[in-house]
């Protein structure tokens, strides 16, 4: 009588266990529970087949027997000491990078350390010491760290490491292609250069150099003036509406049939310039979403304070259109990266081109083409999926899409 | 020459701001300067292009396109002999892109909206198996999984001595599959167009009936009637030709092939599924997102009113994804018929493989590209403004 | 306001076009960009000997390639890397083959050093492009010498090595002639004359084909050896070579019909007579060496020799044009040395002890010894 009732309530929630997750997420209805049973069924008799097939049946020799052809081609041994400094650089500007711009490129840098490490595993070439070369991969994420300790102590800014890694573009071309008649630094003929080696210089130096001809397109397609608008539009939409072999192939073949000889462009630069071409037509969208996505106050805004035309769009609008952009950006690069496998076809000696060439280099191989084709798929599937998965982090870290 | 303040002359500039100064003279010099430059421009670069095309002995001209070609190709939609003009083969070319495009966009759309949806479903698995198929096609290279296809795949098919044969009779081997296919004779034909009179009529009749059901609420009977129609003609076409339908042309093997029916080559074959299995992964990625893009509180209501599951999402979330959906769609079949010209790596003559032959038998570079550049462009445009005109007419008014 | 500048805009139109119309006329002249003093001795009766100069008039472009090859300091051959026998990598990566061989005996002529090459690997369909451009010095590729290629690609210097278009099948089909081939499925590489021929001698037997074609010779073989043809056809030296690559070379049979001439040629871009006489010489110095008898290893003692043509072919005596065409009056024997003779640098890859695989000289002998391969004198 004179205890209070104690008010029921309802247990509380209990954390979902297996039995329950399962009963949810696979069978919460009857033809859920049907397709759950049926891909179950099918995912094991393709799942062992293929796990057979990788581990037990495939013959991988194609890409046992010269690791180091799918990485650099046929250049040469002796040399490679630059190929293997030109990474050493690479990863300390990533370190930096880390360091400054922290969340930014903490995924990436940290998968960079990873996969160079597994570099370990390479047979050395004959003309270099065995432990040197292996050992030469592990400071790759030694560098790594200490760029990142070193952007942390000495307070770097963001600028300058900017233009460390502008240095590294101009620094890096030179020291693998080198100077005629010098001792130190041989010339290596970009005809030797084959293999990732290539893939990355044609999307690097195809996205690069497509930053400043697609930003003037974004800006001439805005112009006023309509000479300018019109022929930025149809530059644009002219790249955009054909195919990319297509270019490549007029870049590397058409084109040098106007050159007089004396001009003689090399046929890795005519590939390089066909994937800028096409890479700015697509940044000049990018960059033109981007500019129309800023809210007009800022014009406004920009202008009341006095700043002239040019001003307003260096400084106020094309910075925040680029920030809003780079997301799309890493998206663009990692297609770029796929495409410049189409380089094969205009007799480039990319990933692709090597695998096939090797396939050739032996009677037996003929067989093997599976093997070194899925490879190749796996090379670029793992790279790829590590900067999609770096770019969703950035994008946030960046809060794009969450204003 | 003084103006007089306020006084509207030459060219509508008044005496207010200095002639000097004032905006739209400033714009208008510099819209005659930028077009002086750029025209200038261009007719340098034509005129020197012209000048070395001479210098080199490199013809621009077209007419060498009626003469005759001389090279084979492998499949061809029409007729085809190395008798015909280089203008023909061109044709065969662009059929071939046309087909593999049309039906790669058809299919591609099919598969990749199940895997779209797949991957918003409630089932666990499912949706992760989408979403692995997903992430592995947007991250390997069109050109690797073509070559695998092609290589590794189809070239691995029973020799044609031992082909596999499934009923129909349809045999698949190495070279291809074949299958039956029909004959061209009158009674074939009549029967065709009696098929195809069916569908139409009991299409109108369902949809029209349909549409009076929904008006006056009336029993119209919509189905059987459309079912009706479509088995009536058919059926007429079969009594009056005394039995006869479709005479079929069966493969048989002769010789080194199969004669008869119809060849899916595999050149066809690996560049459909690749291009398919590919595109259908991205176009997944444009349903998803059009889906997720509809308000959260659609579905919510439209479950408030008792609709069930697939009803929400085939009369409520569909149609009003789609307005979201449809650019990014035709960006995409715009990327698969722009892919097809990775045919050339396969050996399916598509229209850039048939410019590359045509480009080294012929000797004209510039003339055959400047035409494959062309159709491409024309192809983009094209579908780029059908699908246009279609959205505009299913966005919101603004 | 729009309208106006419209119009404006028009008016700027037409007067920038006519300008340039007016700009490209004059395109009908030849410039003359160099002549050249002939200095002809004349000999007459009596003492004295009279030197006439005439002038020879040289269209533009003459000796643009040699200055160029000079100035660079290295030859630039398009060639191949995937053939046996012709041009291929070997183990070390160096480039070999009687193609690449050509290409280094005229770099020894022009730079002294035949290791002072760049190959670059072309396919088949790129090889018109690729010299018609000019971005490379030589072209020597197996192209078949045609008149349609001689009026588009270039000129044709001299011609190689004599081939014939041949076919293959796998043994096991039993097949001995060309006209069992009715129906048959054939592996073609597109761009070639081979691609042409095959079209032609099925249509002239009345009998059907089906293609299948490809851009880069390696899917044509992988393809044929697969099975995804009844027959497979190009140039007999390149089906030898190719079968020698095969996993089982015995289960193909090279049929012994040759259904076309393939006269191979190594080609020079047009515009450059200079060049081309240049190339076609030393080609001729090869030849008339093996008839001469002057080997690589024999060069050296032939300097002293006492037959004349000897002596004036290695420049020690005489010249046989060697200053116009910018050439050193000793320059064969830095060829002869860097290669040998024809015939060495025939059996080196095809001979009996050759390090690719065995053809017998057949029509590629010389003519001397019942073949085609014949010189002009060197004198």
């Amino acid at each position: 009588m004179g205890t209070p009732m104690i008010e029921k309530r309802l247990a509380p929630p209990r954390r979902p266990g297996a039995v329950e997750w399962l009963r949810k997420n696979l069978f919460n209805t009857w033809y859920n529970a049907i397709l759950t049973v049926v891909t179950v069924v099918v995912l094991y008799f393709v799942g062992r087949a293929a796990l057979e097939w990788v581990f037990v049946n495939a013959d991988w020799r194609p890409i046992f027997r010269a690791p180091l052809l799918y990485l650099v081609g046929s250049y040469p041994r002796t040399e490679i000491w630059r190929v293997v400094v030109s990474l050493w650089l690479v990863s300390f500007l990533f370190g930096l990078s880390w360091g400054v711009w922290h969340g930014l490129f903490r995924s990436f840098a940290l998968a960079l350390a990873v996969v160079l490490s597994f570099g370990v595993f390479l047979p050395p070439p004959e003309t270099s010491p065995e432990l040197l070369f292996r050992l030469s991969w592990l400071v790759n994420p030694l560098l790594i760290f200490i760029g990142f300790f070193l952007a942390d102590r000495l307070k770097l800014t963001g600028r300058t490491v900017l233009i460390g890694w502008l240095i590294s573009f101009v620094l890096t071309p030179l020291l693998l292609r080198g100077f005629k008649g010098s001792s130190l630094l041989p010339s290596v003929e970009t005809s030797l250069w084959g293999g990732l080696l290539v893939t990355l210089v044609l999307a690097v130096g195809g996205l690069l150099l497509a930053f400043p001809v697609g930003i003037l397109l974004a800006l001439g397609r805005r112009s006023s003036l309509s000479v300018v608008h019109y022929s930025s539009v149809i530059v644009i939409e002219a790249v955009r509406g054909v195919p990319l072999i297509t270019i490549l192939f007029m870049t590397s073949i058409i084109v040098a049939l106007f050159l007089p000889p004396e001009l003689r462009i090399d046929r890795l630069v005519r590939a390089m310039f066909g994937m800028m071409i096409f890479a700015a037509a697509y940044l000049a969208e990018n960059v033109r979403g981007g500019l129309q996505a800023i809210p007009l106050g800022q014009v406004d805004a920009a202008h009341s304070i006095g700043l002239s035309g040019f001003q307003t769009t260096f400084l106020i609008e094309l910075p925040q259109a680029l920030r809003a952009v780079i997301p799309s950006m890493v998206g663009q690069f990692i297609s770029l990266f796929k495409d410049t496998t189409l380089a094969v076809i205009v007799g480039i000696t990319e990933l692709l081109a090597i695998g096939r060439a090797v396939i050739q280099s032996d009677p037996e191989f003929i067989q093997l083409q599976a093997e070194v084709f899925v490879f190749i798929a796996a090379v670029f599937f793992v790279l790829s999926s590590v900067m999609s998965y770096s770019s969703r982090r950035l994008e946030d870290r960046l809060g794009v899409g969450e204003r | 020459m003084t103006l007089k303040k306020g006084s509207r002359r030459l060219f509508g500039f008044s005496g207010d701001v200095p002639l000097w100064r004032d905006e739209r003279a400033l714009r208008a010099v510099a819209q005659l300067i930028s077009a002086v430059l750029l025209i200038g421009a261009v007719v340098w670069l034509v005129a020197n292009f012209i000048q070395a095309a001479e210098q080199r002995g490199l013809p621009l001209s077209y007419d060498f396109l009626s003469q005759e070609s001389g090279f084979p190709l492998g499949e061809s939609v029409i007729e085809y002999n190395p008798s015909r003009p280089f203008l023909y083969a061109f044709l065969v070319g662009l059929l071939n892109t046309l087909k593999v495009s049309i039906l790669g966009i058809i299919f591609a759309t099919i598969l990749g909206t199940l895997i779209g949806l797949a991957r918003m479903s409630s089932n666990w698995l499912l949706s992760r198996l989408s979403l692995a198929y997903i992430e592995f096609f947007r991250n390997t290279p069109l050109l690797v999984l073509l070559f695998i296809w092609y290589f590794a795949v189809f070239n691995r098919f029973p020799r044609v001595r031992d082909s596999l044969a499934l009923p129909g009779p349809i045999y698949l081997n190495l070279r291809g599959l074949f299958v039956p296919w029909p004959k061209y004779t009158t009674e074939g034909l009549l029967f065709l167009v009696a098929i195809l009179l069916g569908i139409v009529t009991a299409t109108a009749a369902w949809i029209w009936l349909r549409r009076v059901r929904e008006r006056t609420g009336r029993q119209t009977f919509f189905w059987p009637v459309s079912i009706f129609l479509l088995l009536f003609f058919p059926a007429l076409a079969w009594i009056s030709q005394g039995g006869q339908t479709i005479t079929w042309d069966i493969p048989i093997l002769e010789g080194f092939n199969f004669q008869g029916g119809t060849t899916l080559t595999p050149e066809f074959t690996a560049l459909l599924v690749g291009l398919v299995t590919y595109t259908a992964a991205f176009i997944a990625e444009v349903v998803r997102s059009g889906i997720q893009a509809v308000d959260r509180g659609q579905t919510e209501a439209a479950r408030a009113i008792g609709l069930s599951s697939t009803q929400v999402l085939s009369l409520v979330v569909i149609p009003q994804a789609m307005r979201v959906m449809i650019p990014p769609m035709i960006s995409q079949f715009l990327n698969l018929t722009k892919n097809s010209s990775l045919a050339l790596a396969i050996g399916y003559p598509d229209v850039f493989a048939v410019g590359r032959v045509m480009i080294n038998q012929a000797g004209r570079a510039v003339p055959v590209f400047s035409m494959v550049m062309l159709t491409y462009l024309a192809i983009s445009l094209f579908v780029s403004f059908i699908l246009n005109l279609y959205n505009k007419r299913i966005q919101y008014e603004t | 306001m729009k309208r106006r500048t419209m119009l404006a805009f028009a008016g700027l139109l037409v007067l920038a076009l006519a300008l340039g119309a007016c700009s490209t006329t004059g395109g009908e002249e030849v410039e003359v960009t160099r002549i050249v003093e002939v200095t002809v001795e004349v000999p007459t009766e009596g003492e004295t000997t009279t030197e006439t100069v005439i002038e020879q008039v040289q269209a533009p472009g003459y000796g643009e390639v040699l200055a160029n090859v000079q100035d660079r300091g290295r030859l630039i051959c398009a060639g191949r890397t995937d053939l046996l026998g012709f041009g291929y990598l070997g183990d070390d990566g160096r480039n070999l083959g009687i193609d690449i061989d050509l290409c280094r005996a005229v770099a020894a002529a022009v730079l002294g050093d035949p290791e002072a090459v760049e190959i670059v690997p072309i396919t088949a369909a790129e090889r018109g492009p690729t010299i018609q451009s000019g971005e490379v010095d030589l072209l020597t590729r197996n192209v078949t010498w045609t008149t349609s290629r001689d009026a588009q690609w270039g000129n044709f210097t001299v011609v190689t090595f004599y081939d014939g278009q041949g076919f293959m099948v796998p043994s096991d089909l039993g097949v001995t002639e060309l006209e069992q081939l009715d129906g048959a499925t054939v592996c073609v590489t597109s761009g070639t004359t081979t691609e042409l021929n095959l079209a032609t001698a099925f249509r002239q037997l009345g009998m059907d084909l089906e293609t299948v074609v490809f851009e880069d010779t390696a899917s044509v073989y992988n393809a044929y050896e697969e099975g995804r043809c009844d027959a497979t056809t190009s140039d007999k030296s390149q089906l030898l070579a190719v079968r020698e690559g095969f996993a089982d070379p015995s289960a193909h049979d090279i049929l012994a019909v040759t259904i076309s001439k393939e006269p191979l040629t190594p080609v020079v871009p047009h515009g450059d007579d200079q060049w081309l006489d240049l190339v076609k010489t030393v080609l001729w110095g090869l030849i008339n060496a093996e008839w001469l008898g002057v080997t690589q290893a024999n060069v050296g003692d032939m300097v002293s020799s006492d037959n004349l043509n000897v002596l004036k072919m290695l420049g020690v005596e005489g010249e046989f044009g060697q200053a116009e065409l910018g050439l050193s009056p000793t320059f064969m024997q830095d060829v002869l040395a860097a290669v040998g003779n024809y015939g060495e640098v025939y059996d080196r890859y095809l001979g009996p002890d050759g390090i690719a695989f065995t053809l017998p000289r057949g029509p590629n002998a010389h003519w001397t010894d019942g073949g085609l391969i014949y010189a002009p004198p060197m004198k």
